[in-house]
């Protein structure tokens, strides 16, 4: 029976719904000719319908689980080629399909194909994902579900709702375009050293972690979930662990990730002893007091912000990113630190109800923090992917940043702008797993060819790499907030949120506010400066090592192909960002009850967040205006065919002659003037070692440069904590005397003294 | 209609920009004692320009040459935007004043990759002064620019110029340092003295120049266009935000001749001022243009905190 879905949707909101439906019939009917009415089935057939669609979502997302899964699986199947062989004799299969399984069940082929269908289950899994992401934005509505695992009076609740469902689709995007890229890049590795089981296991275990996070709805299950995406990546950060220094990091990563699990735990815990039970419906209802409320909200940030990785509790971060493999850095900084972020907005938006505009300033203070210094210490950075962590610190900073202006707007009754504060700091979270992932899956190229990632190392590669280049300039653009790209749709967002402050009445709120929005454009053009670094010594100039001398095009066409796709995205979401503007107000719907005004939906072509009057912004108008001006330029200006060939002559040289690409500013020349001016942020140590010769000693023979910039917080905050640690268990050591009597007595006290206490 | 128009104040813009130049170059002449060149010779200088064959450095790419007209784009581009001679014109609400910023980024995004393309010393010097001094730069603009936005409730500047329109002569505090902190902004960002010097050749010091050292032909006349645009464009800002009086509201041709003649006044004595100070100040180190940013993002805080305190509504 042909329904139109107009139907459906027209229903659901009139009182009288046979009427309307009547009407609609009439007219229908009257249009078409089509020959059906009776409501009362229509209705039967609507509910089924919406029994099915709920079906069909939630399969959607455990589809999507159970494939990541079935992908480490698989991956386990790599030495096993005989016993699989064995096992697939007995499965009958017709002819062609023998003849293909037998052609790649032999010994040469079977690694390589095995590796491809790890990859292709991984991408169905983040196919899956963003279908049921973009099935349940559209349903607008949550599906819920239980599992019979778990505790026996605790089956793990499951829910699936518009913020659930956004963050599916940027995992699942992230993990496309991760198996697209993965073939292509695990082939550099080495069976015997760097086994492909391991990677693959924690490779799918860390995907279906981060999804069954965003599904749990019951703290138990949330922390199930969450220890599998931690754990499993640290296994990750570990993979190359014949280095000691990766070792060290994944030490780091996995010991902040279990301190920021136990204050998550506990975070749930002060939730729960005021509710009954741990199911998230339950710790909804608690009825905490401003105090416990605010503890909660404190031991939440530290957690979730410790994955997220704001200052100061950042530190794994630029240590775990750089030794993973490029693509699980990609999924772990684009993908990992959004889940984190979803764990904050569930915690505070969602669970405890009322927020307080004081979460809402630590929030943004601590976002500012971050935003600066992560993107000041990324300025200084010669390794590409440590550079690339940092900039992650100042991504999650300005998400947390809005999300703080979306509480004191929530706090202070302005609903309709908090909606907006959240819209900003989701897009912001979407645009970041977008150009985060891209840059990543970038420099595992540039890691791929060079064998490098030092920055200084590169150099003169646009030539050699066209198309990596023109990629990676795409991303660069997109992270350094420039018009026509998705960074800067967020940023705008953003700025619009801060300038809405004028309905605040606090003073302090008032002056906060824009002092933090003007941090914000201090980081945009600190990100972009840092950016032109990255790119112009990465990819101009002159070569400055024999491998970029030598370097080539990546000739695998799915490592391309994922960084195509993702700068794709990047473009086409800063041409048209209403589409995800729509989705997120979906989310910020479900999450606050208030939408943004509508007309910013009406067109696809114009973004008016608040209305028409405060502010608009047509990217596609921009897009069309840069196009006719730049072809009109362009047609105009060679028209002379005398002068339209340019002359290529010598770089000047001032007449010196010998130009070569020693002479060019370096990675930290490039940034002397910003580390002069902000120099107070960073620990410097500045070393130049002159060799003098001739008679007098006075001529100069050799000259030795060495710099080292470090963060503050190793010396500042973490070696007096480790120091603390340390006399602690000195003092507690001297009870350990090693002999037993003593022992013994110890235990007999510990009785006497537990069997006083119970008999009192 | 409108959009006709629109484009044809855009290109008027595009069209008056190397002659604010040339009136500019004329008074500094003037007040150093020098003979000076006819008015019309920025024109003289890009057709010449525009007509000579490109020599282009070996090892450049294509972004070293593809650049000028990206520079140039993004510049008429943020010039459809700011009224010059009318407000309420149609291009205005595609790109408010944050977007205008972004257009200005865009700009100095490919220069400074086009300064590190051809792999010189001096092109990576300017690349990064360039970068340090826009950096910070750019807050104090935005600061400058959210007072004005927080007074008239809207960041499309043609609603906010009307804004300022309509409510009359006020003496606004904010509106002083607002105004104080945008020109020193305009001044550093549009390389003049004494942040830089356009004039001068002298590798110590020079931080546009060094960029764009290795143009030549069509490709520097559009850079020198895109740089005259930029000083006007931060010219029309300053003169319509703070003094937005004789700007059309209607597009009959009487207000429109109107708004062009007053543009033009208060364009030419901007420049003459500008002109003025700098025959009077002199260049500073490149290390004391931090100090003057921060002067200028604290005057664009003093502005925003007076409008907070004193002037907000509630």
């Amino acid at each position: 029976m042909p329904i139109p879905t107009t139907i459906w949707l027209h229903g659901a909101n009139e009182h009288e719904p046979a009427k309307s439906i009547y009407f609609r019939d009439q007219f229908v009917r009257q249009c078409h000719g089509w020959d059906w009415r009776m409501p009362v089935e229509f209705y039967e057939y609507r509910s089924q319908f919406l029994q099915r669609v709920t079906m069909m979502v939630l399969i959607l997302a455990y589809a999507a689980v159970l494939c990541s899964f079935a992908s480490g699986m698989l991956a386990l199947l790599i030495n096993q080629r005989t016993s699989v062989h064995a096992l697939l004799e007995r499965v009958p299969i017709q002819r062609g399909g023998r003849d293909w399984l037998d052609d790649c069940l032999t010994e040469s082929r079977y690694p390589l194909r095995l590796k491809q269908a790890v990859f292709i289950v991984l991408g169905l899994s983040g196919l899956l994902a963003v279908l049921a992401g973009i099935a349940v934005l559209n349903s607008q509505s949550a599906f819920t579900d239980q599992i019979g695992l778990g505790l026996p009076w605790l089956p793990w609740h499951v829910r699936f709702d518009s913020l659930s469902g956004f963050f599916f689709l940027i995992v699942g995007i992230a993990v496309v375009a991760v198996s697209i890229y993965g073939p292509g890049y695990v082939e550099a590795y080495q069976e015997e050293k760097h086994p492909f089981a391991v990677l693959g296991l924690f490779t799918g275990l860390f995907v279906a972690g981060m999804l069954l996070v965003l599904l749990a709805d019951d703290a138990f299950f949330f922390m199930i979930a969450w220890e599998l995406m931690s754990v499993a990546s640290y296994f990750l950060v570990a993979f190359q662990h014949e280095n000691p220094a990766n070792r060290r990091a994944a030490f780091l990563y996995l010991l902040m990730a279990e301190v920021g699990a136990l204050a998550i735990i506990l975070g749930f815990g002060v939730l729960a002893s005021f509710a009954d039970g741990l199911t998230f419906d339950a710790l909804r209802q608690a009825n905490l007091s401003t105090t416990w409320a605010s503890i909660a909200f404190v031991l939440a940030l530290l957690g979730f912000g410790m994955k997220a990785g704001i200052v100061p509790i950042h530190v794994w971060l630029p240590e775990a990113h750089p030794v993973a493999p490029s693509h699980i850095s990609a999924l772990m900084s684009g993908v990992m630190l959004k889940v984190a972020v979803y764990g904050l907005i569930r915690f505070c938006f969602d669970l405890l109800t009322d927020v307080h505009w004081q979460w809402g300033v630590v929030l943004l203070v601590l976002g500012t923090i971050s935003a600066l210094g992560g993107i000041l210490y990324a300025m200084m950075q010669p390794n590409l992917k440590r550079l690339l962590a940092y900039s992650s610190v100042e991504n999650i900073g300005i998400i947390f940043m809005v999300l703080g202006l979306a509480m004191i707007f929530m706090a202070n009754g302005f609903p309709q702008l908090a909606a907006l504060g959240l819209l900003a700091a989701l897009f912001h979270a979407f645009n970041h797993a977008l150009f985060k992932n891209l840059l990543f899956l970038g420099a595992g190229i540039l890691q791929h060819q060079i064998h490098s990632l030092d920055i200084d190392c590169m150099g003169g590669l646009i030539k050699r790499m066209p198309q990596t280049s023109f990629l990676f300039l795409i991303g660069c653009m997109s992270i350094s907030s420039l018009p026509l790209f998705n960074g800067f749709v967020s940023e705008w967002l953003a700025f619009q949120t801060a300038l809405q402050v004028d309905v605040l009445d606090n003073g302090v709120l008032r002056s906060l506010i824009p002092v933090s929005a003007a941090a914000l454009a201090l980081t945009a053009a600190l990100a972009a400066a840092c950016f032109v670094k990255v790119f112009g010594m990465i990819f101009l100039g002159l070569p400055r090592s024999r491998h970029s001398e030598k370097a080539q095009e990546v000739d695998d066409k799915g490592m391309l192909l994922a960084l195509k796709l993702l700068a794709g995205l990047c473009f086409f979401f800063g041409i048209f960002p209403t589409l995800i503007i729509a989705a997120l107000n979906n989310v910020a719907k479900q999450l606050i009850g208030q939408t943004l005004p509508n007309d910013t939906l009406q067109s696809w072509m114009w973004l008016a967040p608040v209305s028409a009057q405060k502010a608009s912004y047509s990217p596609i108008l921009v897009l069309v205006g840069v196009l006719i001006a730049c072809a009109f330029t362009f047609w105009y200006l060679r028209r002379n065919p005398d002068t339209k060939t340019m002359r290529r002559a010598a770089t000047w040289d001032c007449g010196f002659g010998g130009l070569n690409a020693r002479m060019q500013y370096s990675c930290s020349a490039f940034t002397m003037p910003f580390r002069r001016i902000f120099a107070k942020v960073w620990l410097i140590d500045e070393q130049i070692d002159k060799d003098m010769q001739g008679a007098l000693d006075m001529d100069v023979s050799s000259i030795r440069y060495r710099l080292q910039v470090e963060d503050h917080c190793w010396p500042r905050l973490y070696q007096p904590i480790a120091h603390g640690i340390n006399s602690a268990a000195r003092l507690v050591g001297r009870i350990q005397t090693g002999n037993i009597r003593v022992y013994l007595g110890y235990s007999f006290v510990t009785l006497i003294i537990m069997l006083w206490v119970v008999s009192l | 209609m409108n959009w006709l128009l629109a484009i044809v104040q855009t290109l008027l813009f595009v069209a008056l920009a190397p002659l604010l130049s040339g009136w500019l170059k004329w008074c500094k002449c003037h007040l150093q004692n020098r003979k000076a060149p006819s008015l019309l010779q920025p024109y003289r200088d890009l057709m010449k320009l525009i007509r000579k064959q490109p020599v282009v450095a070996e090892h450049a790419s294509w972004i070293f040459t593809r650049s000028p007209y990206i520079i140039f784009s993004a510049m008429v581009l943020a010039a459809s935007v700011v009224p010059l001679i009318a407000v309420d014109l149609p291009t205005a609400a595609s790109a408010d004043v944050i977007v205008l910023v972004g257009f200005f980024a865009f700009a100095r995004f490919f220069l400074a990759l086009a300064g590190l393309d051809i792999g010189t010393a001096f092109g990576g010097m300017g690349s990064s002064r360039e970068m340090t001094i826009s950096s910070l730069a750019e807050p104090a603009m935005l600061m400058a620019v959210f007072t004005l936005t927080m007074t008239a409730s809207t960041t499309n500047l043609s609603l906010a110029i009307a804004h300022v329109l309509n409510e009359g002569l006020v003496l606004r505090p904010s509106f002083v340092f607002a105004m104080f902190a945008l020109i020193l902004v305009a001044i550093a960002e549009t390389g003049r003295v004494p942040v830089d010097n356009p004039t001068t050749h002298l590798e110590l010091t020079m931080i546009h120049e060094a960029m764009i050292l290795e143009y030549s032909g069509r490709h520097l006349a559009l850079i020198e266009w895109a740089s005259q645009l930029k000083l006007m464009l931060y010219g029309v800002l300053i003169a319509n935000i703070f003094w937005p009086w004789g700007i059309a509201q209607n597009f009959s041709i009487h207000a429109l001749g109107y708004g062009l003649l007053a543009i033009s006044g208060k364009l030419a004595a901007l420049a003459v001022f500008l002109s003025i100070s700098e025959t009077l100040v002199a260049k500073m180190r490149l290390f004391r243009v931090q100090e003057y940013l921060s002067f200028a993002y604290l005057l664009g805080l003093l502005g925003m905190l007076s409008h907070i305190i004193l002037e907000a509504s509630r």
